[in-house]
């Protein structure tokens, strides 16, 4: 019962690290249409409502689509992100213990927690890319502000959203109880959600001036006036200077947070 | 000790090198008044089957969960497989494999891909897993229904699968924590085969048990715990002998003392006296009554729970050669002015041993 194992030490985490990943594809194409259904439901009929009902009836305007459409797409790519390492986190610490097996291979376990942290965000990506597909059949490709100009800052500020994402869901999964998660949802989620300057621009809310610097303390923001930045450069935006110091704090903070948290959790 | 270096204990098991080492383990958790684990030190050989036995909250888990590394000790040292499994943890998990108290398979998956997605972790992968996965599947009876997702599996099959999933990447030594707790008979009994089968073929292992049976069926040495501290190490056989005698009798009585007036420790002292006698203990009032099987019992008749009746009390009684005179005792007792309501002999056992270190019974 001795066989040696046949990869040397080294690689042997790289090879463990794979494994985590195909287990996560496996386990996500299973589950593909639950997954698409919990992620871009809920904005997919925010955009249908805000972009193309209200400007429809005269009660928006048809402007109004176009700058709600970089808005929704960070939008999509945080929550999916947050969601897909926070719930399995909570469920796995606090309930199933499903992780533990994972945290027996032969890897530092804070590899597990970055596998979990990036597999997270590359769903987002994905959520994020299905978001544009739907949001041009939904409000029309001439709101949808993508170009072959544009596209590589798109994707480096849909990288960044994802990241938020994953980080924040890390420091969530791994701090939350089972029985809090109800909680999670109404008390953190939900003011993430109107809080993020998804639907309006940061700079529209100067006269409103304690709720915009209310918005300051989410990270969503600073990806949404990055994405809107890209997608609608003539409208006024937080400037770039903040934009990506902040949104690089909020990964490092929350990934840092997240991080702690979770050996705290895998190692007790 | 001192580690070895890498790669020669990494690369074969040298005979020389125990499976584990464990020196002045100390673990408080965190606001706790005191240490789960108390200065526990020990060694397995490889081949051994090794028992740590106890009751709930001795310190069992917490003394596999540092060997396994999921704990962090206080203090102490622990080598698994040669290899320092505090300061190298990665490479300690290479050679180890747990099998958990709780179900903990992943329940996204189907019975087979547990077993595959077990192997890949540890580096195994294509044929050489499947058939692996294959072989255990059909060793531990799982064969019909490796496709199925085992969020639909019974305790007894999810445990023998959780075993199988062990075994996927040829651990040197197998953890098991309460390997049989709330099992049926039978599924104790198949679990108990295969483990015996497995170190037959030259596996270590490592077992908690609150069941001194478990202990007695499958341990070539075990270790008595209790508060977090090591009170007894040998064999079976070496720690049934620290028991005052080889036989027991146990008596349990009633007083109806209102009537009587007559006291317990009276009693006692007068059942020492019995010829043949060499030990006589009362048994606290949290002991369990004797000669079961721990575990929830299910579908059996349990014993009638100790607090359930305050006046009953029970004495045990030691004895070496001749079985011990049943009927003289029964006489002391009613001659004292007790009933006596129930009347057991048998040969000493664990929780004998148990009961004569702690007082207390092992549940």
């Amino acid at each position: 019962m001795t066989a040696a194992s046949p990869v040397p030490a080294r690689n042997l985490r790289w090879a463990a690290l794979t494994a985590l990943f195909r287990r996560d594809i496996v386990v996500t194409g299973r589950e593909l249409w639950a997954f698409l259904a919990q992620v871009l439901l809920q904005p997919l009929a925010t955009l249908f409502i805000f972009g193309r009902v209200l400007p429809g009836i005269g009660m928006a305007s048809p402007q109004y689509a176009r700058i709600l459409m970089p808005g929704i797409l960070v939008l999509t790519i945080v929550l999916t992100a947050l969601q897909s390492t926070a719930m399995p986190l909570v469920i796995d610490f606090g309930w199933t213990k499903e992780i533990e097996d994972r945290l027996l291979a032969p890897l530092p376990v804070a590899w597990v927690a970055l596998e979990k942290v990036l597999f997270a965000a590359a769903r987002g990506m994905v959520a994020g890319a299905m978001m544009i597909g739907l949001g041009i059949v939904v409000v029309g490709a001439h709101s949808v502000s993508l170009t072959a100009a544009n596209l590589g800052a798109v994707a480096a500020y849909a990288v960044l959203a994802a990241l938020v994402g994953g980080s924040v869901g890390l420091t969530l999964g791994t701090l939350v109880q089972p029985q809090q998660l109800n909680m999670m949802f109404a008390l953190i989620l939900t003011p993430m959600l109107f809080t993020g300057c998804t639907q309006y621009p940061w700079a529209s809310l100067n006269h409103l001036r304690w709720f915009q610097l209310l918005t300051l303390l989410n990270p969503i923001t600073y990806a949404s006036e990055g994405m809107r930045a890209v997608m609608m450069p003539g409208l006024n935006h937080l400037n770039a200077v903040y934009v990506l110091p902040a949104l690089g704090a909020a990964i490092a903070g929350f990934g840092w947070i997240g991080m702690r948290g979770f050996a705290r959790r895998a190692v007790g | 000790m001192s580690a070895p270096s890498d790669t020669a204990a990494d690369r074969a098991a040298e005979p020389a090198i125990p499976a584990i080492v464990v020196e002045s383990l100390v673990k408080r958790y965190p606001h706790r008044p005191t240490n789960a684990v108390d200065g526990i030190s020990f060694t397995v050989a490889y081949g051994e089957v090794f028992g740590l036995l106890g009751p709930n909250g001795a310190g069992k888990s917490t003394t596999i969960g540092v060997l396994t590394t999921r704990v962090r000790p206080t203090a102490g040292h622990v080598w698994v497989a040669g290899v320092n499994a505090l300061r190298r943890p990665v490479d300690a998990k290479r050679w180890i494999a747990v099998v958990p108290q709780a179900n903990n398979l992943d329940r996204s998956l189907t019975a087979r891909q547990n077993l595959l997605f077990h192997a890949a972790y540890h580096g195994i992968g294509g044929r050489q897993a499947a058939q692996r996965a294959d072989s255990l599947l059909r060793q531990f009876g799982l064969e019909d229904r490796a496709a199925d997702r085992v969020d639909r599996y019974s305790g007894g099959m999810a445990q023998r699968l959780m075993i199988a999933r062990a075994l996927m990447h040829e651990p040197r030594v197998l953890f098991l924590d309460e390997p049989t707790t709330g099992l049926d008979p039978q599924a104790r009994l198949f679990v108990w085969d295969q483990l015996r089968r497995l170190n037959a073929h030259g596996l270590s292992l490592v077992l908690t048990t609150h069941d001194m049976r478990e202990a007695e069926e499958l341990c070539h040495r075990v270790a008595i715990v209790d508060h977090g501290r090591m009170l007894a190490l040998g064999s079976p056989d070496e720690l049934k002998r620290m028991a005052p005698g080889e036989n027991t009798l146990s008596l349990a009585v009633r007083l109806d003392s209102a009537q009587t007036g007559a006291q317990p420790e009276g009693l006692l002292a007068r059942l020492r006296e019995l010829p043949g006698i060499t030990g006589a203990e009362r048994e606290d009032a949290v002991a369990s009554a004797e000669g079961g099987t721990a575990g929830p019992p299910r579908g059996q008749a349990s014993p009638p729970a100790p607090e359930a009746d305050p006046g009953r009390v029970v004495f045990r009684l030691y004895g070496e050669g001749d079985p011990l005179l049943v009927g003289a005792a029964a006489r002391v007792v009613s001659d004292a002015g007790f009933d006596l309501v129930d009347i057991r002999r048998g040969r000493v056992t664990l929780e004998d041993v148990f009961i004569h270190l702690t007082g207390r019974g092992l549940r």
